[in-house]
């Protein structure tokens, strides 16, 4: 990721954009910070927010008249905000305000004539930062005979004129100020600004100024034309304007540069109110809300966000922020030459699953620029080498001579069509597999293949691009070494990588296919309602969406669809390698989904119904309602652990060779042999720590000949350890009878040196 | 490079089942991505197999897996 295209990326998400009130505002309050503070009764806190906009707030506060209300987004669900009414609560009820404290003098003197609204706000602001400024004007009260008396005390506008003089801002009251003497300003001044509503610009004789600057046609002269039917709070904002412009004209800036959202403008911010309840505005007492009333009209304001990415992702809101900023951690992870990745778990633990872009109203692709990450890491060699390690050993196992088979159908020798079922299924449920491909072979005519093996995803979410591409092409040659057969597939993620990776592949899923003969299924006995769990896989592929729900009710099996479903789906917590990387993030992941599920689940992806199963929620696998194998609660079936899921490889490869092609399998690995059995922390503790059978298996074997145990003289334990290539286990075992009963398993990937 | 002691368990209760020895607190050398760490560990005084104890290998030494990794 380049500076720009972070930049591409920030300007999508528009968590930061600013709230409608602020855009609207002429001077930008910040009304959803405000009413935080008041709907947590920090009325102090309240007023320093209006105190850090306004100029001269005590007045300010009192004039506002809310032009933000019929913008503010609560105007959709009973009626804007009553700002107006509550920034003149927060005014007459602070306790203490912010100080005040103007900059030293610049040595810069500014001239304003005029002291109504806009030439108070300009001198308010100029001054403050530490321009000297003299107000030259008829009277200084002259800008406050307008203002609503009953909301205004006369000792509240002597306090904040007071203010001003500390402030390098002094008046001259000289009464009524010709043209020639503001002309005659500007060459004693550096800079001068006239207050439109003591002089207009053409009556200066001055036609030409600038809308976006008020700059006149005389250098260093600004003013304004239009004045007319000015709102309070855009007449202080027109003052502002023009010594912003002085300030930057004095600094030699840009009068234009970045100016583009000074006025009002529309917020790019979306807030979801799909769930707001209506509630009207607390009407305003003629003398003002109480404290009691404030908090309560203030905690209508919806403090509108966008966040929907993050409100719909237990992994966007497992790293507390939000897609803007997460790209940035990214750009600035890899831009680490020496120092700790700290985003490295954040980027890893994306489920990839694109949900974020879908409910983005700008579409931010999360996955998009996590996987481009990951890609990176592994270029460069800084991918954390135990992040994916065990998922990537598990893809070459499943491709692997003891699990994998390319063959035609028994008796032919060619393959119309290959099944191809997935590495998943066949660790979750070899005998669905088996079932499944007897019927495919007797219903389908020219030749059903079967090809066992993995697709190559895990190498693809784990970023690692060349192994990706090796997968891809050995995939190729099988597919090709059956004479290019319409591929059956069925879980969504291999449909969704063949169908990249294999453009001339003809490819269909299975259930397309099992629905375009429903006829030929037999009906399964009635059963309760079910929720049907889409994978996210397949968030995309509408046509098998919509074959597995015509597959469903072709078997008369009622579902509903949860919450989030169909494109909105949500991953059940494998998707991106998460339970990978990060564990307890992939539970509560899969135990979010299982939650949103009314009913027991049904779904088409094998390792969809093991993770909700493992979270504890009861699912089945629609081959289980198909092709059911006698079992009387198919939804309760436990998930298989890693080593079961492996040894069911083995086995259906076995099993398949022997019954359906009459072959001898190959002879099984010696480390097999050995007896183990394991107390229940034991097991326990392989499935925590990913540690396989084999792996102690292989441990015991190579013992058998280092002879390089210890021995506990307390409890008899031995204890033994063996490192296959880059991680070291260590299995404590007593010998029980011939056999080994392991207590304890744990391994390391540092080595030891001596 | 100074010894690190991370272990306070005493494990004198392993002994090495070739050598017959219990093992002792001794000097050992670990590696990991190319970083180098001199640690007191229980070994075999005689053949100098090191155990690395389960509380060691989940706790601080994953801690400076991970944190090499990230590295």
């Amino acid at each position: 990721m380049d500076q720009k295209n972070l930049r591409d990326w920030e300007a999508k998400c528009t968590q930061e954009e600013p709230p409608k009130c602020k855009a609207r505002c002429p001077l930008h309050v910040d009304g959803r910070e405000f009413c935080r503070l008041l709907q947590a009764g920090q009325i102090d806190k309240a007023w320093a927010v209006l105190c850090r906009t306004m100029p001269f707030p005590s007045i300010t506060a009192r004039i506002c008249d809310g032009d933000c209300q019929n913008d503010c987004l609560r105007s959709q669900r009973g009626g804007g905000i009553e700002l107006a009414a509550l920034e003149r609560f927060a005014a007459e009820n602070f306790k203490r305000s912010p100080m005040l404290r103007a900059l030293p003098p610049k040595g810069k003197n500014i001239a304003i004539f005029g002291a109504f609204l806009p030439g108070l706000a300009a001198a308010w602001d100029l001054g403050k930062k530490g321009f000297t400024v003299i107000v030259f004007c008829e009277d200084k009260m002259q800008g406050f005979g307008n203002l609503p008396a009953d909301r205004i005390s006369n000792q509240v506008i002597e306090k904040e004129l007071a203010q001003f003089g500390k402030m390098n801002v002094s008046f001259a009251e000289h009464g009524k100020c010709d043209p020639q003497t503001v002309m005659a300003a500007c060459d004693r001044f550096d800079a001068v600004f006239v207050d439109p509503l003591a002089h207009n610009a053409t009556q200066l004789g001055i036609n030409e100024v600038d809308t976006v600057t008020l700059q006149t046609s005389k250098e260093f002269l600004f003013a304004s034309t239009e004045v007319n039917n000015s709102s309070f709070i855009s007449l202080i904002a027109l003052g502002r304007k023009g010594a912003l412009s002085i300030e930057r004209k004095l600094q030699n800036a840009s009068l234009t540069a970045g100016r583009d959202r000074e006025a009002p403008f529309e917020t790019k911010l979306f807030t979801n109110i799909s769930k707001v309840q209506e509630t009207a505005p607390l009407a305003v007492p003629t003398e003002g809300y109480s404290a009691e009333q404030a908090q309560e009209e203030a905690s209508r304001c919806l403090l509108c966000e966008c966040m929907e990415c993050v409100n719909n992702c237990a992994y966007l809101e497992e790293f507390k922020s939000y897609p803007k900023a997460y790209a940035r951690q990214i750009y600035n992870n890899a831009s680490i030459v020496m120092g700790t990745r700290m985003a490295n778990t954040m980027i890893n633990s994306c489920m990839l699953c694109g949900l974020c872009e879908k409910v983005c109203p700008e579409n931010f692709a999360m996955q998009d620029i996590v996987l481009e990450a990951r890609q990176d890491l592994v270029e460069k060699g800084h991918m954390p080498p135990s992040a994916h390690e065990f998922a990537l050993r598990d893809m070459d196992f499943a491709d692997s001579s003891t699990c994998a088979l390319v063959k035609h159908q028994p008796g032919t020798t060619q393959s119309k069509y290959v099944f191809f079922p997935g590495c998943q299924l066949s660790a979750s449920d070899p005998g669905a597999i088996e079932r499944t491909y007897a019927h495919l072979c007797s219903t389908l005519d020219g030749g059903t293949g079967l090809m066992l093996r993995c697709c190559g995803a895990p190498a693809d979410w784990g970023g690692q691009k060349e192994i990706f591409e090796r997968k891809m092409e050995s995939l190729k040659r099988d597919w090709e070494s059956l004479g290019h057969p319409q591929i059956i597939a069925a879980c969504p993620s291999c449909i969704k990588i063949l169908q990249q990776e294999l453009p001339d592949a003809e490819i269909i899923s299975l259930w397309s296919a099992l629905s375009s003969e429903v006829d030929q299924l037999k009906e399964p006995p009635e059963t309760a309602l079910l929720s049907l769990q889409d994978p996210c896989s397949a968030r995309d592929n509408h046509e098998l969406m919509n074959d597995v729900r015509m597959l469903l009710s072709g078997i008369n099996v009622t579902f509903n669809e949860p919450e989030l479903s169909g494109s909105l789906t949500e991953c059940c917590g494998f998707g991106g390698l998460l339970a990978n990387t990060n564990e307890p993030l992939s539970r509560k992941v899969a135990e979010r989904r299982a939650e949103k599920l009314d009913h027991d689940g049904v779904t088409y992806c094998a390792m969809c119904r093991d993770m909700l199963a493992k979270a504890g929620k009861r699912c089945q696998h629609i081959l289980d309602i198909i092709f059911p194998d006698g079992d009387a609660d198919p939804a309760g079936r436990t998930a298989p652990g890693y080593s079961t899921r492996r040894e069911n490889r083995v086995r259906l490869k076995e099993t398949l060779l022997r019954e359906t092609w009459n072959e001898q399998p190959e002879p099984r690995n010696d480390y097999e042999s050995i007896a183990v059995k394991f107390t229940g922390e034991a097991r326990k503790m392989m499935e925590e720590r990913r540690i396989l059978l084999s792996d102690v298996q292989k441990t015991l074997l190579s013992v058998q000949e280092s002879k390089q145990v210890l021995e506990n003289m307390e409890t008899g334990h031995m204890l033994v350890q063996f490192r296959p290539v880059t991680v070291t286990y260590w299995v404590e075992f007593e010998m029980s009878g011939t056999n080994y009963l392991v207590h304890r398993v744990w391994s390391h990937r540092m080595r030891v040196l001596g | 490079m100074s010894t690190l002691k991370v272990l306070d368990e005493d494990f004198s209760a392993w002994k090495c089942v070739t050598c017959g020895h219990t093992l002792n607190p001794s000097p050992v050398e670990l590696e990991y991505l190319d970083s180098k760490f001199n640690v007191e560990l229980p070994a075999c005084p005689d053949c100098g197999f090191v155990l690395i104890p389960e509380e060691l290998a989940l706790g601080k030494m994953a801690e400076v897996e991970r944190m090499l990794e990230d590295k």
